[in-house]
């Protein structure tokens, strides 16, 4: 638990959450969130009704989140409830939100099994695969339009789905040589005021 | 059963790749579970994963959907747990010392940079997916009827992908 004290902000004076309490929480979003957007649901359960985080350290959160692998979802889990509980709050959150997808997605297995070869069941199932690629499509050209600002943005995105797509590399040689890339292209040069260009970037994505 | 090593291995990987989300993993996804190891059909993993994108919770729950193919309650379990807790760990110690590193310049750097590669990333995956998923004027009509919802509306995602599930019902037969 030294962890929590070394992480957590001097503004938490309020006594600690309970580990039931956080548990508590993100199984209710793990459970509610249908069609994604969990971090919309992450916001307003932590920062709006709960007031466990302020509005810049779930910020904070979020940028780390994406840049690390892992899933939003799962990664604010577990970096939210480490700032409130360490270590046990970062695994109960975790709990709580993969719990009632795995037990649904098992269960989509089984029914999958059973009825995946009906004439009607792949009908739908045809359907829903193309809904899903509108979504999906829909949710990605929005964070791009937020991201891009400059030459080198739309010159990494564009190197990363033609190194794929076109010259049939596999993702984790386009995401070291491209990410490396495009890191060295925003290297640091003017010190002092990375921080807030960050906080700007992050904000420009919720 | 004897499958149940390789599920692991397979998800434990491909969740080092989920930087920006779950699509940037999908065409190697795809190379690993149909290629390489058959656990299903391209048609089926395309099935399976656009019902994991209803799920509530993480999207990419639907690995448990693939592992259950495979091998039944034990195989949900073991790509449940390869995918999310190796991934999870390494967020839960990078957690720890990144707010350490807030005055390291270079910081900035990296979450500039992975920004548009994770982009990147992701649209090659769509394209990967969207190659099979969209095929035939009705596909094209629902995901382009779906982006224009999901641009200008505020309804549920899970809402309008159920609704693609109804004409595919009625047209797709």
């Amino acid at each position: 638990m030294s962890k929590t004290a070394a992480t957590s902000p001097p503004s938490t004076v309020s006594p600690p959450v309970s580990i039931p309490a956080i548990f508590g929480v993100f199984l209710q979003i793990g459970a509610t969130s249908f069609g994604g957007g969990v971090v919309a649901y992450l916001r307003s359960a932590l920062v709006t009704k709960k007031k466990w985080l302020t509005d810049t350290e779930f910020l904070e959160l979020m940028s780390l989140s994406n840049t690390l692998p892992g899933l939003n979802a799962t990664n604010m889990a577990i970096l939210a409830g480490q700032r409130l509980r360490g270590t046990t709050g970062a695994t109960v959150a975790m709990i709580g939100m993969c719990l009632p997808a795995l037990i649904l997605m098992t269960a989509a297995g089984f029914a999958y099994g059973a009825e995946g070869s009906r004439p009607l069941v792949t009908a739908m199932l045809r359907g829903v695969a193309a809904a899903a690629t509108g979504l999906i499509a829909a949710t990605w050209y929005q964070i791009g339009k937020k991201t891009v600002k400059g030459f080198y943005e739309a010159f990494f995105i564009l190197a990363a789905i033609l190194g794929i797509n076109y010259f049939k590399l596999s993702v984790p040689v386009v995401l070291l040589s491209v990410g490396a890339l495009s890191i060295f292209a925003f290297r640091p040069r003017k010190p002092g005021d990375h921080r807030k260009e960050e906080h700007a970037w992050i904000r420009s994505l919720q | 059963m004897d499958q149940i090593p390789a599920i692991a291995r397979v998800f434990a990987y491909l969740s080092l790749l989920t930087i920006g989300g779950g699509m940037a993993a999908f065409p190697e996804m795809k190379v690993l579970v149909i290629d390489t190891h058959r656990w299903l059909t391209y048609p089926q993993l395309i099935h399976i994963y656009s019902v994991g994108q209803m799920s509530p919770g993480p999207n990419m729950m639907m690995v448990a959907t693939i592992g259950e193919r495979v091998a039944g309650i034990p195989g949900a379990l073991v790509a449940a747990f390869a995918f999310f807790v190796p991934t999870g760990i390494l967020t839960l110690c990078v957690g720890g010392l990144w707010k350490r590193l807030e005055q390291w310049p270079w910081r900035a750097s990296i979450q500039k940079g992975l920004g548009p590669v994770a982009i990147g990333l992701a649209v090659a995956g769509l394209i990967t997916f969207g190659r099979t998923a969209v095929t035939g004027w009705v596909t094209v009509a629902v995901a382009l009827l779906v982006f224009a919802a999901t641009m200008r509306t505020r309804l549920n995602p899970a809402l309008l992908i159920l609704g693609g599930a109804l004409v595919g019902a009625v047209a797709l037969r």
